[in-house]
């Protein structure tokens, strides 16, 4: 049996649907993200697991047992909050204390449990500090610590790496998936920040307007992206239009208008004659000098008309002859090379037959 | 902005700080010591103050400087009687202010956004009203032929109790003071209350705490700073109002205030009304020290 179900949950806001007739089921253990723009009902969703909202259709049943009566304080599921909500009249180690406070917990238990916390999240001489005395990140992770302290069958995060700064996020996510680890707990994450949900999650919830537009593991969402939206969303990709000549089980045979014929990945429901977008991530476009016309599968000359550095990498951005831009992307490898290609540079763009997606919707 | 002390910050400074700093100073340092001076010093033989060296066609009578009236203060235990239930009908005020002004300012403060200016005005409405009018409108409602008194008889006669006398009471003396001062305990209260941060309570909750418990260690402990300083706000006012005695309460309800005025506009003794005076004051500066004294930022750190 599932930890956590979410059967057919459906919320509404007058005549906003915030969560439309959404099941996820979510073992124990698991590092779970509910990934999606903002307004996308990720928060809706997460407020009503926790208990402050409830739905107004469908069932949230934890261990088998339905909540709809159970009050926020009464599920054994805790929430790490955007804003950390940390109490400023307490220190931090009352802070951790709270929740086993409220549990009625006995103090000499309370005691041993507060510095096991502290000292889990690297704070063991914090204990006596306000939290106003903290750094972003020192916040952050008596925020952890007292989500964590009192054994919650579910953690809830929401946001919680939002207000850092780059360098810090990522050694917090680092932290994260150990602290997860450690404790066994189950994480129920939100962001709209797709590295960061594929970088920590063992699953992930593509969510767009109430709808869970794709639920599966962070490298099929990237790799395989359902739709249209979800290859949009999770990182870079280039779309052009196409129409499907051949569907064989091994390949598809793609139409793409004024450019010539596409052999992408072959895919369930793909019937001749569909139209759609052929989706192809700018890592797996090769570019090179060879600017005349070769047949090759995949293979079509362009023109380069930008490039973006970034330090590690540089995408440039290829005009072929039809007037769709596709971006390729480079490693500067060798030492003090920015670019390889000028704007302006005719160039040669190909990709394995195996590469990239049609998206019929 | 050019920060540092450059001679055109320290001009600016001056002349924003200076003015107020002035006043202060004629209208309250200076008027202070007078009265500090006048304590030391012998009535007149018709009210006022006696001259402080003697002239020449004087027969009787007393000049110089004295602490008689000092004597005279500590010597009868009738003033510290006094002292002691104004600062008891004070305490009570505040504290009857407080019960009933924490509801509402948090009321207020959970309410709406749009709605909460319309509730502060509302709170703040009676100030349009004369004070002394307001305080008379209580005379007639606490009278003995008032609805409102032939209502609390009524309903103490079907408990078998004798009918009361509201007016004149030291009970229409609180119901004055507190009415008044009011406003003054549900404004600071509202101020703190609006600025704290919803989602302290929603991880209050989340971490398991009820109703009451997010109320007592969340909502409560970060409202102490309005909590004081309404506190102060409805305590010292109410220590040296006579009005509200005056008018509501009976011949044995005589506070402070009351001694004082009587002093300066009855008995025309001024040494002996000053000295009264300074030992509010000292008395109101030393419950305010030990006020800050607990309210001590330590123990509540601002956000």
């Amino acid at each position: 049996m599932a930890l956590l179900e979410i059967r057919n949950v459906t919320r509404r806001f007058g005549d906003f649907t915030a969560v439309d007739n959404v099941s996820i089921s979510i073992e124990a253990g698991e590092f779970f993200t509910l990934l999606g723009p903002s307004g996308c009902g990720k928060t809706t969703l997460l407020r009503m697991i926790a208990g402050f909202d409830l739905p107004d259709a469908g069932q949230i049943l934890l261990d088998g047992k339905d909540m709809v009566g159970t009050p926020p304080e009464k599920r054994p599921i805790h929430t790490v909050f955007q804003s950390y909500a940390l109490f400023p009249h307490m220190t931090v180690a009352d802070n951790i204390a709270f929740p086993l406070k409220m549990a009625g917990t006995t103090p000499d238990e309370i005691k041993s449990r507060v510095r096991e916390a502290l000292d889990d999240v690297r704070l063991s001489n914090f204990g006596n500090r306000f939290p106003q005395e903290l750094s972003g990140g020192q916040k952050q992770r008596v925020a952890f610590a007292r989500g964590l302290v009192n054994r919650p069958r579910l953690l809830l995060l929401d946001e919680p790496l939002g207000a850092l700064d780059a360098k810090l996020r990522e050694e917090m996510q680092i932290e994260l998936i150990n602290l997860q680890k450690e404790r066994g707990v189950t994480f129920v994450f939100i962001t709209h920040a797709q590295n960061e949900a594929l970088a920590l999650s063992h699953r992930i919830a593509v969510m767009n307007q109430g709808k869970v537009e794709q639920l599966d593991e962070p490298s099929r969402i990237y790799g395989f992206p359902k739709n249209r939206f979800v290859a949009d969303f999770i990182g870079k990709i280039s779309i052009m239009n196409a129409q499907v000549l051949e569907a064989a089980p091994s390949h598809l045979t793609l139409s793409v208008a004024e450019l010539g014929e596409v052999t992408a990945p072959s895919k369930e429901g793909i019937k001749v004659g569909d139209a759609g977008v052929l989706a192809i991530r700018p890592e797996q476009v090769r570019i090179s000098h060879h600017a005349e016309e070769v047949e090759l599968k995949n293979h079509f000359i362009g023109k380069v008309r930008g490039f973006l550095y970034v330090g590690d990498v540089t995408t440039y951005i290829v005009e072929l002859p039809n007037g769709a831009r596709i971006e390729a992307l480079l490693p500067n490898s060798a030492p003090g090379r920015a670019k390889f290609f000028e704007a302006g540079d005719p160039v040669a763009v190909s990709w394995r037959h195996d590469a990239g997606t049609f998206l019929n919707d | 902005m050019i920060k540092g002390n450059t001679k055109a910050n320290r001009t600016a400074k001056w002349l924003v700080s200076g003015p107020p700093l002035l006043f202060l100073l004629v209208f309250f340092v200076a008027p202070s010591l007078i009265m500090l001076f006048t304590s030391l010093r012998f009535p007149g033989e018709f009210g006022g103050l006696a001259p402080i060296a003697a002239p020449a066609e004087a027969v009787h009578g007393e000049y110089g400087l004295t602490l008689e009236t000092y004597q005279f203060f500590f010597s009868d235990i009738l003033y510290a009687e006094i002292f002691l239930k104004s600062f008891a009908v004070a305490a009570a005020s505040t504290l009857i202010c407080l019960i009933m002004a924490y509801p509402l300012a948090l009321l207020i403060a959970r309410s709406e956004k749009r709605f909460r200016n319309l509730m502060v005005l509302l709170v703040v409405l009676p100030f349009a009203s004369n004070f002394l009018i307001r305080i008379y409108a209580w005379m007639i409602i606490l009278g003995p032929e008032s609805v409102f008194s032939h209502f609390i008889n009524a309903l103490l006669g079907a408990f078998g109790i004798a009918p009361v006398t509201l007016l004149f009471s030291p009970f229409a003396v609180l119901v004055g003071m507190v009415y008044v001062h009011l406003p003054f305990m549900v404004l600071p209260l509202y101020t703190n209350l609006e600025k704290h941060d919803p989602a302290l309570l929603d991880a209050a909750q989340d971490l398991g705490a009820n109703a009451w418990q997010r109320f007592w260690r969340v909502t409560w402990p970060l409202s102490l700073p309005g909590v004081f300083s309404g506190a102060a706000l409805v305590f010292i006012p109410v220590l040296g109002m006579f009005a509200v005695p005056d008018i509501l309460g009976g011949t044995g309800d005589i506070l402070i205030g009351n001694l004082i005025k009587d002093q300066f506009l009855g008995t025309r003794d001024w040494p002996f009304g000053s000295t009264l005076s300074i030992m509010l004051t000292l008395a109101v500066l030393a419950i305010t020290a030990l006020a800050a004294w607990f309210a001590r930022p330590a123990a509540i750190p601002e956000r």
